[in-house]
């Protein structure tokens, strides 16, 4: 129990220097760096609660290739954040307040693992007892995601289609504009 | 394209360890961590590994772009055929009960299938997408 306290307290104190570090740079590469080490620790956090295939997703999506892919993109960006000009006093007592509400409804949240809890009640022990009876496979994650929750799979496998075909479309668009104008401009230089 | 032979060297030895983890990771969700999703973006990571190291060119060498969304589109559709799949062998759309002798076996067989056309999808959604990032040309240089 002490461990795991230590364990949780060094994650977050982690968590919060990375949180004011990124506050703090306006070098846009610094950023990304301390982006995907806020997903590394959020991962290692995942681990801590025994989520062990968020954690996975989360290393190697959020840590892994969306850093990449800011890298690939930040070419086209200026290489430093500009200065906010406007007043950041109300965000902050907007952020504050919301917080403190998100912590003292924590109080409320019952225990982690706790056998008692309504999440642990109503359709869950179907699902255990389903995973290993009809379905067969001793990864319980799994077999919720592709079997019984198979049509919020289906959907999010077409959200990442879509969302990669829509990315691809508005780039090569863009390409093709750009060439038409160049064919523009020497047609009006001729 | 990048003249350090120790990365390049190093890329070339990691490339297939980096596949075969991938694969691994997709054939292996039913019983450990893992599933279509992060074997899409380790497999992913491997090819995107080679297009930094060697250039895009060679990236695009290795693994051309009209197979990529040719794979990309695959995906989807062979997670929707598995669904259309079973509902013609008069089931509900996705109940994968029908797709094998016993409905232990078809649950194995339906799961393995639909994640793998996870795993196609999220895979070559990535390296498009980074294809794409590389090689956009942005209006205002020309």
């Amino acid at each position: 129990m002490i461990s795991e306290l230590i364990i949780n307290a060094f994650l977050v104190t982690v968590m919060l220097a990375i949180g004011i570090a990124l506050l703090k740079t306006r070098t846009l590469i610094f950023t990304v760096v301390l982006t995907s080490a806020y997903s590394l620790v959020a991962a290692l956090m995942f681990i801590t609660l025994d989520a062990v295939d968020v954690a996975f997703t989360e290393a190697s999506v959020g840590a892994g290739i969306s850093t990449i892919l800011f890298l690939a993109a930040m070419a086209y960006l200026p290489k430093e954040e500009e200065e906010n000009i406007n007043s950041q006093i109300l965000p902050a007592l907007t952020c504050i307040l919301l917080g403190g509400i998100l912590i003292w409804c924590s109080y409320d949240l019952p225990e982690i693992g706790l056998l008692s809890s309504p999440v642990h009640q109503h359709i869950v022990p179907d699902y255990i007892l389903g995973s290993r009876d009809d379905i067969g496979i001793p990864n319980i994650v799994t077999s919720v995601l592709a079997s019984y929750r198979g049509y919020d799979t289906f959907g999010e496998t077409i959200v990442v289609f879509t969302a990669g075909v829509a990315v691809l479309v508005l780039l090569k668009n863009n390409t093709q504009t750009s060439k038409q104008k160049n064919k523009n401009s020497k047609r009006k230089v001729s | 394209m990048n003249k350090n032979p120790i990365l390049r060297v190093s890329t070339k030895i990691l490339f297939a360890p980096i596949i075969l983890f991938g694969l691994y990771v997709q054939f292996h969700g039913d019983f450990g961590p893992g599933g279509g999703f992060q074997a899409g973006v380790i497999v992913a990571s491997a090819f995107i590994l080679y297009s930094i190291v060697f250039g895009v060119d060679e990236g695009k060498k290795l693994f051309p772009s009209n197979i990529n969304l040719f794979l990309l589109a695959l995906g989807g559709l062979l997670y929707g055929g598995v669904g259309i799949a079973s509902m013609l062998l008069g089931e509900e759309f996705l109940s994968y009960n029908i797709l094998g002798s016993s409905p232990q076996s078809g649950q194995h067989i339906g799961i393995l299938l639909i994640e793998f056309g996870v795993g196609l999808t999220v895979s070559n959604v990535m390296i498009a997408l980074f294809n794409a990032f590389v090689s956009f040309k942005s209006g205002k240089n020309k």
